[in-house]
């Protein structure tokens, strides 16, 4: 099984160095973006099975970017990353297309479960669309 | 500071309501006083007059009547019939039965000799040639001499009446008690100062006076001019005040003088004044102690709303604050949890690093040391976050202390970094360098600042710009906020800082955050404006003292 290629979306540039080097450790591909306009960017160019989205971000939202993501890349799924005080804003994504999210600050191993369930639910509809 | 503050205004509210009842009060009661005063003074006068005029007509009447009687005796009898002793004592009776003034009776022959006599003395056969009445009855018919002594040495004085017959000339004399006068005279005297006699031309005494002294002796009259009518004279007579009413007889030169002591007279005024005096001060006490009472008892109904006021106040301020907290509380979650959820990734981090076990490598050692480091900013980024919250929903203790107004707006902004961030909103700063510092309620003013940055966030909307500039006047510094929003429409620009007034739909604003600013910029001595600009969205413009001089005044309506 070829390793899950993720990209992590966030202003903290912080978080993004600790998530990639944790995430590289338990055998991911991790690329990371720093905002939505940066992502879609990344999108374009570099094949991404799972992408990590912060919801609340200067510039391009999380929303706005997710908005983008679904309508030109339909080849990956979509985790929402969202503060406690707005799971409403974690729905919401659901609702525009994001597969899941999960609320910050989490367990690793948490959002591990939710990649690979995220990665099988990719699988599984790119063996549908076939 | 509190007390003494209403206690002014107790005092300055009773002096008020004093003066204007108490001024026209004495006013009213002066005028009219003087014109009763005035006016008594007037009836006194005539009153006087009148009298004089009286006693002067009965006086004329009681002398012509005896000159009338001589002259009828006189025309009604030859000299040879009255010369004779034993007619002249009846006669005498008759007009003694009539009138008991008269003291004796005499006739006289044209070289003056006393041919007959009917009286108390001696006195037939003494020639009159030479004295002056005899020359004057001869000359004139009529005598009417002024009170003598003469030799009866009692008060006395004649009326001679001429008559001619069949080419002769004799003189019928009469002598009169001048005690009659002091009788016709004395009856008008008033009081205990009153005087009244008559004086002859010369000024002396014809009949006695009280003040003045004994028969023929000088009156004491001030220099006066003597008309046909009567004269009031005023004067004043060692410290006593004087009034006297002179006037002349017809029948002699004589005057009639009638003194008065006005002061007595006018004792029942007097005794009105007092009167008059007790009820104005009556009317006065009883004016002071029911305005005093009134207006203790307003100002202390006044103090207890303003208690009360103060009480709501504080109320609605922390409930604006409370509303603030909770705007802030979604950004909040975010700057704490971005923290925590990085703190958690280093925590996480050294556990796989303990799970692998190669802590020997300097690059493990390192990673070690990088984590920890990101911990602890971390962690300082979350608590800073938390006391700012906690700064800004601390008491409401009013303060007074130096601010440097740049400073706490850039704080105060930095509350909602967050939603200006995710919002995408521009802020431009256009903050004075030489700003001073205010002397003023730091966290008032801030609850100000903040209320008017979370409305202009609000008006801007998603990437929209707000504009912040200070400056400096020179008593004062200006704050001005503006966005890039809608503005405010016309016709509602005068309502903004009315309660409860609100654009938003219900549920999103309570419509107090600017009555709030309005109200805590009243306390601390501030001022707001609004206007639309040209170029689109509102601005507010706030002017901050640079001492609060409402300090003493929000001390005292802060409840307890």
């Amino acid at each position: 099984m070829s390793r899950i290629k993720l990209l992590v979306v966030d202003d903290e540039v912080d978080f993004l160095k600790l998530v990639k080097r944790r995430l590289e450790k338990r055998n991911f591909d991790v690329a990371v973006a720093s905002g939505g306009p940066e992502a879609l960017r990344y999108l374009g160019k570099n094949p991404v099975d799972v992408v990590i989205l912060d919801v609340r971000m200067p510039g391009m939202g999380g929303m706005d970017t997710l908005k983008h993501i679904c309508r030109k890349h339909s080849s990956v799924e979509v985790i929402m990353l969202t503060g406690h005080s707005s799971v409403a804003s974690g729905l919401e994504g659901i609702s525009h297309g994001a597969y899941d999210y999960i609320l910050k600050p989490f367990e690793i191993d948490d959002l591990i479960i939710r990649i690979r369930n995220a990665y099988e639910h990719l699988l599984l509809r790119e063996k549908g669309g076939q | 500071m509190k007390s003494s503050l209403y206690a002014q205004l107790k005092w300055k509210l009773t002096a008020i309501a004093l003066s204007f009842s108490l001024i026209p009060l004495f006013l009213l009661g002066f005028v009219l006083h003087s014109q009763f005063c005035d006016s008594y003074t007037e009836k006194l006068r005539s009153n006087l007059r009148l009298t004089v005029l009286n006693k002067v007509d009965a006086i004329d009447m009681f002398l012509s009547e005896r000159v009338v009687q001589l002259q009828n005796i006189a025309n009604t009898n030859s000299f040879a019939e009255i010369a004779e002793q034993g007619n002249l004592n009846q006669l005498f009776d008759a007009i003694y039965s009539t009138s008991n003034s008269f003291i004796d009776l005499g006739v006289f022959d044209q070289q003056g000799n006393h041919v007959a006599y009917c009286g108390p003395y001696d006195l037939k056969n003494i020639n009159y040639r030479d004295q002056r009445w005899f020359n004057q009855a001869m000359l004139k018919g009529i005598y009417i001499s002024d009170v003598f002594m003469g030799y009866r040495n009692f008060p006395h004085f004649i009326i001679a009446v001429k008559r001619r017959e069949q080419g002769r000339t004799w003189v019928l004399r009469a002598t009169i008690d001048s005690e009659v006068f002091d009788f016709l005279v004395g009856s008008v005297r008033t009081g205990q100062f009153g005087d009244s006699y008559l004086i002859n031309s010369g000024l002396l005494l014809q009949t006695s006076s009280r003040r003045s002294g004994e028969i023929l002796s000088a009156a004491a009259l001030p220099q006066f001019s003597i008309g046909s009518d009567v004269d009031i004279l005023r004067w004043n007579d060692n410290g006593t005040g004087m009034v006297a009413g002179i006037m002349r007889l017809k029948m002699v030169d004589w005057s009639l003088v009638v003194l008065e002591n006005p002061s007595e007279e006018l004792s029942p005024v007097l005794r009105d004044q007092s009167l008059v005096f007790i009820l104005l001060f009556v009317c006065a006490l009883m004016i002071s102690v029911g305005s005093y009472f009134t207006i203790a008892s307003i100002v202390r109904k006044l103090m207890l709303t303003d208690k009360e006021k103060a009480r709501i106040d504080a109320t609605i301020m922390q409930s604006s604050k409370m509303a603030s907290l909770g705007k802030m509380a979604a950004g909040v979650a975010h700057e704490v949890n971005n923290p925590l959820s990085i703190i958690r990734e280093s925590a996480g981090w050294v556990r796989d690093m303990i799970a692998e076990g190669d802590f020997d490598e300097v690059e493990a050692r390192e990673n070690l040391e990088e984590a920890l480091g990101d911990i602890e900013r971390h962690v300082e980024r979350a608590r800073s976050v938390t006391h700012k919250m906690l700064g800004f929903a601390r008491s409401m203790e009013p303060t007074q202390e130096d601010v440097d107004f740049n400073q706490l707006v850039r704080e105060t902004v930095s509350f909602l970094d967050n939603e200006i961030l995710y919002r995408n909103i521009r802020v431009d700063y256009d903050l004075s360098l030489e700003l001073p510092f205010l002397n003023t309620d730091f966290n008032q003013v801030q609850q100000v600042v903040l209320n008017l940055v979370e409305n202009a966030i609000d008006a801007a909307g998603e990437k929209g710009t707000i504009h912040l500039s200070t400056q400096s006047g020179t008593d004062f510094v200006e704050f001005r906020i503006s966005d890039s929003g809608p503005g405010i429409p016309q016709e509602l620009l005068s309502r903004v800082f009315d309660p409860f007034f609100t654009t938003k739909s219900a549920g999103e604003g309570t419509g107090l955050g600017l009555s709030i600013i309005y109200s805590i910029l009243k306390k601390v001595g501030g001022d707001i404006k609004v206007q639309n600009l040209t170029e689109g969205g509102a601005q507010f413009s706030v002017r901050l003292p640079l001492v609060n001089r409402n300090m003493y005044h929000q001390e005292e309506i802060c409840p307890e």
